[in-house]
């Protein structure tokens, strides 16, 4: 399961989504209103659980974290960093 | 109060109204006016009532005719300027049977017609019924505070207080959801008026008459909302005089409602500043204790009881409240859905029903309540935020007017500076369309609309052809972009929620389930004309809510009271349901098979949204939008398992006090063109 595909399914669950369909990679959770305000939250503590590293203050912006491929593409440069 | 319920045929050769149909409505609503039942009919009309005495205990029954036996009547509400209306009337040679309001909207019509309507300050659901000239006349007062359902089927007209009366009288009538109205209710929280959440069914729209004569019918408004605009002069004087203006009319309104009456009136205290002036001027009104009403919260995030005993130690007033635990909530769910007969996105409605028992049970009928406040003088947090938002808006790019949205969100100051990002991202959406219709209620509207994803595919597609937010801005008044912004956004509020959930869901409904009238001082005829033409900046100056008000409440309302911050009225919502010790009801609503036989929700969609609800049973506070999402779910599975499977039944009999039936060869009545008031309670 790749990145995008866990976060995927995190959403789905968390946001009750019927059809996985809709949540592509480049749908804009907060514009279409499947993740409002305070859920960006959640997903980032999913994150921080999911991967093991830390989601920092400043990291937490838009262009991390709008759409399910931001996020993949964003844990994916954190554990580049990492290694 | 009462409930009224009724049908027209609407061709001459439709046989006569069924009187064990027009029974089986009254009963429907009897809840509504247990004290007295009354009945019409004649070859082509039917008019029932169900009264709840508040005027002229002794000869005010319904249906009512004038002199002549002419134009019949019944009615919901109170026409609070009766008696100077009678005086005129019977300056002008009419003669008056009883002491009643009613009587005087029958006459009023004789001597005015439609025009009457405008004479009317009060809280009215009118029908009447001209046998001469075959005619029908249904009217709704101006804010939409008693409602009217109405159903063409079967070649009748069907109308009623409540839809479940025309369901138990219009048997062979559909009763399943209409999509375009739960499309409303996942958008504006509630379906709003012509729309109603049955297929088939529409609500009068508040300050609007129908007539219906000769098959034909034809919808008016009587009363529109008006704002001042280039060519249209607001009030002139200063923000003193603005105040003194408003504590008069406001005066005026409550002496009205608290004295006319010939049974004790009550008053509802939240703790607040709108319900605490309220029963200011009602005690000065009176001039006597008279009994107060709250509602408390075992949640303490809730509570509001030290400023409510403040105001009711000040006011000496016989005190009682109701304490509601998460539980109690959820015991009274399934009572309240079936009262309220719409999808609910909060349970806010809930405490209410509790409250209005607690108010029959110590032997009080009416209360007056500070709803409408809010609308009429800007007190929601929707108004400086948008005002706030449109400020932004003329500047994107600045950097320092968004910092604004601090002194509404506090906990936006205390979030890091990265995370404000986000919360630019979400209150700066759409902020391009700053100057456009809707703007301050988008991000509500499309918060509720994102929850449509839990619908069946089905229903998406039924609805996905109504854009319910085209179809609301489509029918806004000509002059609505010539008003100022705030005035925008206050007539969006009140034509979106006032009356579809505040006055509904929260008030009539919640109200008439233990017979309880409501009265509401703030929604007079004179102080919400007042209110419409203060300008923008004597209700929200700067951020600071209510202003006006404040000022007319400085020094009658405690301090404590006036400087507190708003606290918005709210109730544990999703928090009732997921508890370890909620109702069996629950479960069996959002079990899977349960949710694919309603065909509302999706089965998978619910059965996560179940799972994370569970799971975060213990947390403190869910999300809006989790919130939302399970009261909504839980509501109209509710509504479609009491209103939409559920056969109505017929099984009880009505006693009528007043029983007119003009048929000659009636089964029942048999004695025609006669009176027949039976002594029988």
């Amino acid at each position: 399961m790749t990145v995008a595909d866990q976060v995927r399914a995190f959403i789905l669950d968390s946001y009750y989504v019927s059809d996985p369909a809709e949540l592509t990679d480049e749908l804009s959770l907060i514009d279409s209103g499947v993740v409002d305000s305070t859920g960006m939250l959640e997903i980032i503590l999913f994150i921080e659980g999911q991967y093991g590293f830390h989601v920092d203050d400043r990291e937490t912006t838009p262009e991390n974290l709008e759409t399910i491929g931001r996020i993949a593409d964003f844990v994916a440069r954190k554990r580049a960093a990492a290694a | 109060m009462c409930g009224i319920a009724g049908s027209v045929a609407l061709a001459g050769t439709t046989p006569p109204p069924d009187l064990a149909d027009l029974e089986a409505m009254v009963m429907a609503i009897r809840h509504r006016g247990p004290d007295e039942l009354g009945l019409y009919r004649d070859h082509r009309a039917g008019l029932g009532h169900a009264r709840l005495s508040i005027i002229d205990l002794l000869t005010g029954q319904q249906p009512l005719a004038g002199e002549d036996d002419r134009v019949w009547v019944v009615f919901n509400g109170e026409i609070y300027n009766y008696l100077e209306l009678r005086d005129q009337l019977v300056a002008l040679g009419h003669q008056f049977r009883t002491r009643s309001d009613t009587e005087v909207i029958v006459h009023a019509w004789e001597e005015w017609a439609e025009q009457a309507l405008t004479r009317f300050n009060g809280q009215f659901a009118i029908a009447l019924w001209d046998s001469v000239e075959e005619t029908l006349v249904l009217a709704r007062d101006p804010l939409g505070i008693r409602p009217i359902y109405l159903r063409e089927h079967g070649g009748r007209l069907w109308f009623a207080s409540e839809v479940k009366a025309i369901f138990a009288g219009d048997r062979s009538g559909s009763r399943e959801l209409d999509p375009a109205g739960i499309a409303e209710t996942f958008s504006f929280w509630a379906s709003v008026a012509p729309q109603a959440v049955f297929a088939g069914v529409t609500e009068l729209e508040p300050g609007h008459v129908r007539t219906i004569r000769a098959g034909r019918t034809v919808d008016r408004a009587f009363w529109e909302p008006s704002y001042p605009h280039d060519d249209v002069a607001g009030f002139q004087g200063s923000v003193d005089e603005a105040a003194e203006a408003v504590g008069a009319a406001l005066e005026s309104s409550v002496r009205l409602r608290m004295l006319r009456a010939d049974v004790p009136v009550g008053s509802y205290l939240s703790g607040g500043l709108d319900s605490s002036l309220v029963a200011t001027l009602g005690l000065r009104a009176k001039g006597e204790r008279f009994s107060t009403f709250s509602i408390r919260f075992e949640d303490a995030e809730y509570d509001e009881a030290p400023y409510q005993r403040l105001m009711s130690d000040r006011l000496g007033s016989d005190h009682h409240e109701v304490m509601v635990s998460r539980r109690a909530i959820a015991d009274a769910f399934p009572a309240v859905v079936a009262h309220a007969e719409r999808p609910l996105l909060r349970t806010a409605p809930a405490p209410l029903y509790l409250l209005s028992q607690l108010v029959r049970q110590s032997g009080i009928k009416v209360v007056m309540t500070g709803e409408g406040a809010d609308e009429m003088f800007a007190g929601y947090d929707l108004f400086r935020s948008g005002k706030i938002r449109r400020f932004w808006g003329r500047r994107p790019d600045s950097t320092l007017r968004p910092l604004l949205l601090r002194r509404l969100y506090p906990y936006l100051a205390r979030s890091p500076v990265a995370q404000q990002a986000m919360a630019r991202e979400f209150f700066g959406r759409d902020l391009d369309h700053w100057s456009e219709p809707g703007f301050a209620h988008r991000s509500r509207w499309q918060s509720a609309a994102a929850l449509q994803r839990l619908l069946t595919p089905e229903l998406r597609d039924a609805i996905s052809g109504t854009d319910v937010l085209q179809r609301l801005l489509a029918r806004l008044p000509p002059e609505f972009e010539r008003w100022s912004p705030l005035a925008q956004d206050q007539y969006l509020e009140i034509r979106t929620l006032l009356s579809a959930y505040l006055l509904s869901s929260q008030g009539d409904r919640m109200l008439m389930a233990h017979s309880v009238e409501g009265r509401f001082p703030f929604l007079d005829p004179q102080v919400v004309e007042l209110a419409n033409a203060l300008p923008p900046a004597f209700k929200l100056r700067g951020l600071d809510e209510k202003h006006v008000l404040k000022r007319v409440a400085s020094g009658l309302v405690p301090d404590a009271i006036l400087q507190r911050p708003k606290q918005p009225y709210r109730a544990p919502d999703a928090l009732s349901f997921v508890g370890d010790d909620r109702p069996d009801w629950v479960d069996e609503v959002v079990s899977p098979g349960n949710v694919a036989a309603d065909g509302v929700f999706d089965p998978v969609a619910v059965d996560r949204l179940w799972r994370k609800c569970r799971a975060n049973a213990g947390r403190a506070q869910f999300s809006n939008a989790d919130n939302m999402a399970l009261v909504g779910v839980l509501s109209t599975g509710l509504l479609v398992g009491q209103l939409v499977r559920r056969e109505p039944s017929r099984d009880q009999t009505a006693e009528f006090q007043t029983l007119i039936d003009r048929l000659p060869d009636s089964p029942r009545g048999g004695v025609p063109y006669k009176r027949m008031v039976s002594q029988q309670r």
